[in-house]
């Protein structure tokens, strides 16, 4: 069995084996008979350890056998530490403070631990005097005693534990927590430095490491987390006194793991969980009042005024029926303000939406907090606890003898993880990273491969929509997006990564359905109608809840679609009002907000996919894209790609249409199996690009983004027009950068830029050509008006004023009368829409 | 008969048995054989009518730990809750140790032994369930007639109006000369008999629920009969919410489960941290008095593909042969069909044709986001209001399940259309679009008077429109919102166009005059419709949905070139939208002729229809000229 991995040769118990249970091999799955949480509630008899023969029995002979062959037997001071008094009720009581190293620190009681804290685990094999023999007869055998029901030798458990955090290092951590930390030194000495700094007594662990480090001290920690953990305190309090004697803390340091692998899902919770460590994801839906649990009961005597602390065991207080003093019975009554309580409250977590099955609702679970986790997460919170999983059977009823043969669960929270608190702040890895298989992965860089993978994928997009290549692969580069870059340091913040895109089209061009394919392709969509939303609905509004009275910002679509895609329908429907908002998302990509004494500014990291109709329903090719869509020439400038979606009307296209069509209607399931799988490969390859890939300019591609650019302006410089503005040449770079993750490329390279270039001109050719020119002049977009109907529009000022001049002095002017003579002089004026 | 007799009154005996015998260590897997004993004593339908109803016999007329059925809807699913499986329980003055079952069960023994390391712990998961929401008359008359006429003698259930208490309910087991009453009624008195007797399931429950307060939420105002939490012990995934069952299970009503929760309040829980953290709301719905909401632990469940009481079930062995014989009389029956809504519309054989259509329509698959096959219809230009009441009452007549929404603005600013997830009571408050497959929805716009929507009005109308064009709906789950699909028949009936939208308007053109009209439509009602006519056009409806449907190659490309030619001939006329309704159309056309693939007749026709539907519509553009 395990020994103790590299056992540091001046220590004392060299190879001291852990006892082999049954199930010691497997660290997932102790027999779910194994019922410790709940041998409460029966009655006031202590049960004695009934069971434990099975588990204990048998490793306890072979184990012997070697502890005789040992030549070495433990010093008495080994010995001592580990004797089961002084562990098993490590952190109950103030006079268990183990150890002088921990003097006048007190040790805070764990609640969260459980309130089977004096359950039977004390009972190691010497303390029985009647089942086990063999073992109660060595006076020597502490170091193989193991708590009961575990396999968990308290001594081994402790060193290999201080071990850890002596030796742990993790030079490639990249949690912001550990932020300031020297990677390559010990994490958890310096931050066992940083307690004995700041005064705050938590160390938080990550189960991960201490899996890395020790794969058979994790599976102690996840299967029997209610010893295991106390014995970690222990392990560290030790070496935190014997490092920093002088510093003072309020009570000793409780080790707090988390991000233990045992489960993601609160769907998966099933019964082998029980009494475990488990990691669960989900959202704060109530919280309830704080809750004052007695600890310890204090009881008076009233005839002689006799004194007597009883500690509550498992939620039951044995009431002294006879004064110890006196000798009365039933003489001593509770006195509530002398008793010991500690901070409780129920939490309840729901499944987050994205963990969820189609068409089931949302399981939720119940949590208990202690102590400073009180208050800590909020309702709306999305947050991974840590946590040991309990099921309770339903009290005994005082007059029934019935009981529900139904266990209450819920789960003791050891350390609360907010997701979305470092939203935020900066950029969300932890909360977003999707766990891919290796199998996975190398299907997905298979893919990547491939030469003709952006067609291919773009063809996966929405596939019940017919056509539109460009405008698919248009909303691929978005849905991969840009590299993010922070120029915060010289000034300019962040960059817009994320492309906007706006189709603008005839009704029945399946705009929405396009939207609405988009809004579930993607794990943070939101999709609004711009009729159905008001400028509230998309940023965020502060509105009072109804419990606490407090203020609370409700985040709106906008906010909600933080590093997704917020689907827009029916833009041109926006009030004016709305529409503002949008001005500050698009570009600087944050919400500021000051409103009813809250000012703040939320990041909004959204693409924005908005969908437009002609005002005159039909789209007038007569007419520019802003006559067309009437939106202010400020907002769509700020769209990387506008598209037109017209139907083309011409024959070969209606064939394939109609066959794309048909082909939908009679598909065999099959068919759809092939597609839904399509779907998940496009799910995942997006969101691997979109955490894995950034790319950075090569030098050939920054040179053709220069020539691409210097030559957009030329077009125009011509005639006397502005064909591109230093926006389209970023919108180039995103498209760029966008290409090249889909490639999977790191570097972005001149292939990507000759996309870029044609996309880009391909949106441009279909929104911003001058219906009169019939050339593409950006300036419509960018002003909103294009050069040659600015020049025509100073022609007919320059006209009218100088038949104002030539009228002379006249003190009024009919505008009719005006507006006739100025026809009559000029027959260019005639078609304009200026007057 | 003695063993069904044994199955049906004490299943618990039975698996009792399977459970001693798995002890003994025969045969490990003694689950599973419970499981599969009923399934097999189940499979005739025969047997299966044996079994007494929930939806149709009061529940105190009902043997506590008896097997029943309940035909339900899954209105909220509660979290999963672990059991004892297993457990001994100690003697107290003997000190001998038994193990019992404790699955199918909610109360354990006496003096169980929580210690025992033979505690074996597992999982199961509670739906809450109501009867299927807008269930129509027809079909639950239809249900208890059937059940009714070969139950009698073996239900508990006796037709004497006194409650009784469980106990004497058990010694009334058998009453000789009541159940020869009962045989012995004919077929005209079933009628009225189940009448009475749906009353009374009714009225206990309104009564008690009324007192109590407990409201025991169901989708749609007005309804009535039991909710029971079911409890399922195998494969609860595959379950969905809103899906349509029927259960057979174990019924528990033991009013410890209730008691429990009464006194929990008495009891101070001052020492007892674990419980009294609920709410009280919270309390009251999960586990609200066993009396008011039974338990019903399932045995055997299976989804209700349809909710026709005419049609066999989809399992068994005589369905073949049952649609096969109702396929070659479809064309005659749609005949009939068609000159009954003829009449019905007021002469109007275009919008009749299109009701029929779309009263068979149903969505049959989801590609990306868009579901197939579904057919809203918008049926323009009723006539006076109490016209569209008329309406929805025949189609009552016709179709399994129906809702009427009058969409006044009192009732689109106040009632509760989306369900809304209520956190502090921690279930899933219903709202009227919660609604089961293939539901019939009648909006009736023409209730609709100017005035203002506030923020809930505006919602609902979103969710309306969301029900249409995408077959979802939308659930509020407070921070966030969860979509869930729905496939919901959604008829409006409006004076102009309506404001929602649509897959297809049709404007009713009128063939009686005005005049007359109040006279016409006071004899709809009276038209001559026999209950066999009647029962012919429900099994029509419900068999023409299940029909398998596909489309040939050959067909494909003779679509695709007519589709070109239309083009052809007016660009701006033909979208790909007229097209995906002409394949729904031609779908459904064929479909109610009973053909299983798309004919070239079948599209020709629909062409046509679709033809004359538009003419019309152009008409009218051009007299109102309020039409986009």
């Amino acid at each position: 069995m395990s020994s103790p991995a590299s056992t540091p040769g001046g220590r004392k118990r060299g190879r001291n084996a852990n006892p082999p249970t049954p199930n010691s091999e497997d660290p997932t799955s102790p027999p779910s008979q194994r019922r410790r949480g709940q041998d409460s509630s029966a009655g006031d008899l202590m049960p004695m350890p009934t069971s434990p023969a099975t588990d204990l029995l048998s490793p306890a002979a072979p184990q012997d056998t070697s502890l005789f062959s040992s030549p070495r037997p433990s010093g008495p001071n080994e010995v001592d530490i580990s004797s089961p008094l002084v562990y098993g009720t490590p952190s109950s009581r103030v006079e268990g403070t183990p150890r002088s190293g921990v003097r006048g620190t007190p040790a805070r009681q764990r609640p969260d631990l459980g309130s089977v804290r004096k359950a039977p685990q004390v009972d190691l094999h010497s303390d029985q005097p009647s089942a086990d023999n063999a073992v109660a007869s060595e006076p020597s055998a502490g170091q193989n005693l193991v708590i009961w029901g575990t396999d968990v030798n308290v001594g081994t458990c402790k060193e290999k534990f201080q071990r850890f955090l002596q030796r742990f290092i993790d030079p490639t951590s990249t949690e912001d927590e550990n932020a300031g930390l020297d990677l390559n030194e010990p994490l958890y000495m310096q931050k066992l430095e940083e307690i004995s700094v700041v005064g705050d007594p938590v160390l938080n662990v990550n189960c991960r490491h201490v899996q890395s480090f020790d794969a058979e001290l994790y599976r102690q920690l996840i299967c029997y987390p209610q010893e295991v953990i106390p014995t970690f305190d222990m392990a560290v309090n030790e070496l935190f006194f014997e490092r920093f004697p002088d510093s003072v803390l309020e009570y000793q340091i409780q080790v707090r793991p988390y991000n233990a692998l045992k489960t993601k899902n609160m769907r998966n919770l099933n019964p082998e969980d029980i009494d475990q460590l488990i990691t669960l994801g989900g959202m704060v839906i109530r919280t309830s009042q704080l809750i004052p649990e007695m600890q310890e009961a204090f009881f008076q005597c009233q005839v002689c005024a006799f004194s007597a602390r009883v500690e509550v065991d498992r939620g039951r207080i044995a009431e002294p029926a006879v004064c110890r003093n006196c000798n009365n019975t039933h003489s001593m009554t509770l006195v509530h303000n002398r008793s010991v309580f500690s901070d409780k409250q129920m939490i309840k977590i729901q499944e987050s939406p994205e963990d969820m099955p189609a068409g089931q609702t949302p399981h939720t679970t119940i949590l208990y907090a202690h102590n400073d986790l009180v208050d800590k997460v909020q309702p709306g919170d999305r947050v991974n606890i840590t946590g040991i999983y309990r099921a309770v059977p339903m009290r005994v009823h005082p007059r029934q003898s019935n009981v529900r043969s139904v266990y209450k669960t819920h789960i003791d929270a050891i350390h609360f993880r907010k997701t979305d608190e470092k939203r935020l702040h900066g950029l969300d890895q932890d909360g977003e990273q999707k766990l891919f298989t290796e199998d996975r992965v190398q299907t997905l860089k298979e893919l990547a491969a491939k030469p003709d993978v952006y067609e291919r994928l773009a063809s996966a997009l929405a596939p019940s929509i017919y056509e539109h290549e460009d405008i698919k692969k248009g909303i691929l580069l978005q849905l991969f997006g840009g590299t993010r870059k922070d120029f915060s340091q010289t000034g300019r913040g962040n960059f817009r990564a994320e492309v906007n895109i706006l189709l603008c089209g005839d009704p029945g061009t399946s705009k929405s359905q396009l939207l609405q394919y988009v809004y579930n392709l993607v794990p943070r969509g939101q999709y609004t109608s711009g009729k159905g939303s008001s400028a509230v609905g998309l940023t965020a509004y502060v509105m009072k809840d109804p419990e606490t009275r407090q203020l609370v910002l409700q985040t709106g679509a906008l906010v909600l679609s933080d590093n997704g895609i917020c689907c827009i329908d029916e833009f041109d429907k926006m009030s004016d009002n709305t529409r503002s908002v949008l001005h500050e998302v698009m570009e600087q990509q944050t919400l500021s907000i000051a409103k009813a004494g809250i000012i703040c500014q939320l990041n909004a990291r959204t693409a924005v996919l908005a969908a437009a109709n002609p005002v005159e329903s039909q789209w007038n090719p007569k007419k520019t894209t802003i006559e067309n869509i009437q939106l202010p020439h400020t907002l769509l400038s700020r769209f990387d790609l506008i598209f037109l979606m017209l139907d083309p009307q011409d024959e070969a296209y209606d064939r394939r249409l109609a066959h794309h069509l048909v082909s939908l209607y009679y598909q065999s399931e099959e068919q759809m199996e092939e597609e839904f799988l399509d779907m998940a490969v496009l799910k995942d390859y997006i969101a691997y690009a979109r955490t894995y890939i950034s790319p950075r300019l090569s030098e050939e591609a920054s040179q053709a983004l220069i020539e691409a650019y210097v030559d957009m302006r030329k077009i125009g410089s011509g005639r006397g027009m502005v064909s591109a503005y230093p926006r389209q040449l970023e919108s180039l770079i995103r498209l760029a950068e966008a290409h090249a993750k889909v490639r999977f490329s790191e570097k972005v390279e001149t292939i990507d830029v000759e996309e870029a270039k044609r996309l880009h001109r391909e949106a441009l050719k279909q929104s911003a050509t001058d219906p009169r020119t019939g050339f593409v002049d950006i300036s419509i977009l960018t002003t909103g008006m294009s050069a040659t109907a600015r020049k025509r529009k100073e022609e007919v000022a320059q006209a009218l004023k100088k038949l104002i001049q030539a009228k002379g002095k006249t003190p009024a002017m009919k505008y009719q009368q005006l507006l006739e003579d100025l026809r009559g002089q000029s027959e260019t004026v005639r078609t304009s829409s200026c007057l | 008969m003695l063993s069904t007799q044994d199955w049906i009154h004490a299943p618990l005996g039975v698996v009792e048995e399977k459970f001693a015998a798995a002890q003994k260590g025969s045969s490990p897997g003694w689950e599973a054989e419970v499981v599969e004993f009923f399934k097999e004593q189940l499979k005739e339908k025969s047997a299966q009518s044996l079994v007494p109803s929930l939806n149709d016999v009061p529940l105190h007329y009902l043997k506590p730990n008896s097997l029943v059925k309940f035909r339900c809807f899954i209105q909220d699913m509660f979290d999963p809750e672990f059991y004892m499986g297993v457990y001994e329980t100690v003697d107290g003055p003997t000190d001998a140790k038994m193990l019992h079952c404790g699955k199918y069960r909610d109360v354990a023994e006496c003096g169980v032994d929580f210690n025992s390391k033979n505690t074996v712990t597992a999982e199961r998961q509670t739906f809450y369930c109501v009867p299927i929401p807008g269930e129509n008359l027809w079909v639950k008359d239809g249900y208890a007639g059937s059940s009714q006429a070969r139950v009698v003698a073996s239900t508990s259930y006796v037709p004497s109006r006194q409650k009784r208490s469980y106990e004497e309910d058990e010694d009334m087991d058998t009453q000789p000369q009541k159940q020869a009453h009962a045989g012995l009624q004919g077929p005209t008195d079933l009628q009225s008999n189940a009448d009475c007797k749906r009353q009374e399931t009714e009225a206990p429950p309104t009564q008690a629920a009324s007192a109590s307060h407990l409201d025991l939420n169901f989708p749609l105002p007005g309804e009535r009969g039991p909710a029971c939490l079911v409890k399922v012990y195998e494969d609860w995934e595959s379950f969905k919410l809103n899906d349509a069952l029927e259960v057979f299970g174990i019924l528990s009503v033991s009013p410890a489960l209730s008691a429990l929760a009464e006194e929990r309040d008495a009891s101070s829980s001052f020492l007892d941290p674990t419980e009294g953290m609920e709410t009280a709301e919270e309390q009251r719905v999960h586990s609200p008095p066993a009396s008011l909401v039974p338990r019903l632990h399932v045995l055997h469940a299976k989804p209700l593909q349809h909710n026709n009481p005419l049609l066999p079930h989809a399992t068994s062995d005589d369905n073949g042969a049952f649609l096969s014989s109702t396929v070659a009389e479809m064309a005659s029956v749609r005949a009939e069909l068609l000159a009954y809504f003829t009449h019905v519309l007021l002469g109007d054989g275009l919008a009749a044709e299109f009701l029929l259509l779309h009263l068979l329509s149903s969505v049959y698959s989801r590609r990306d986001a868009l579901p197939l096959g579904k057919f809203t219809l918008n049926l323009s230009g009723l006539p006076a209001a109490s016209y569209s009441e008329r309406l929805y009452q025949i189609l009552q007549q016709l179709v399994p399940c129906s809702w009427y929404l009058a969409m006044s603005l009192q009732n689109m600013n106040q009632t509760r259309l989306r369900p809304r997830k209520d956190y502090t009571a921690n279930r899933l408050v219903s709202g009227s679009l919660q609604l089961a497959q293939n539901t019939s929805l009648f909006l009736d716009e023409t209730r609709l008077e100017p005035g203002q929507l506030d923020a809930t009005g505006v919602c609902n109308v979103t969710a309306l429109g969301n029900v249409i064009t995408w077959q979802k709906v939308d659930y509020d789950f407070n921070y966030h919102q969860m979509e869930f699909p729905c496939n919901i028949n959604v008829l409006i009936a409006s004076e102009g166009r309506s404001l929602l939208p649509s897959d297809c308007r049709v404007h009713l053109e009128a063939q009686v005059t005005p005049a007359h009209l109040e006279e016409y439509l006071s004899s709809i009602q009276a038209f001559p419709q026999t209950s066999s006519q009647l029962n012919r056009f429900r099994i029509y409806l419900s068999v023409a949905r299940l029909l398998d449907y596909s489309i040939s190659d050959q067909m494909t490309k003779y679509v695709e070139e007519d589709f070109v030619e239309m083009r052809k001939d007016d660009p701006q006329g033909v979208s790909a939208d007229d097209l995906h309704r002409m394949l729904v159309v031609a779908r459904l056309l064929c479909l109610s002729l009973g053909q299983n693939h798309l004919s070239r007749d079948g599209w020709l026709r629909a062409k046509h229809m679709e033809m004359l539907r538009r003419s019309r519509m152009e008409q009218h553009q051009t007299v109102n000229g309020n039409e986009p």
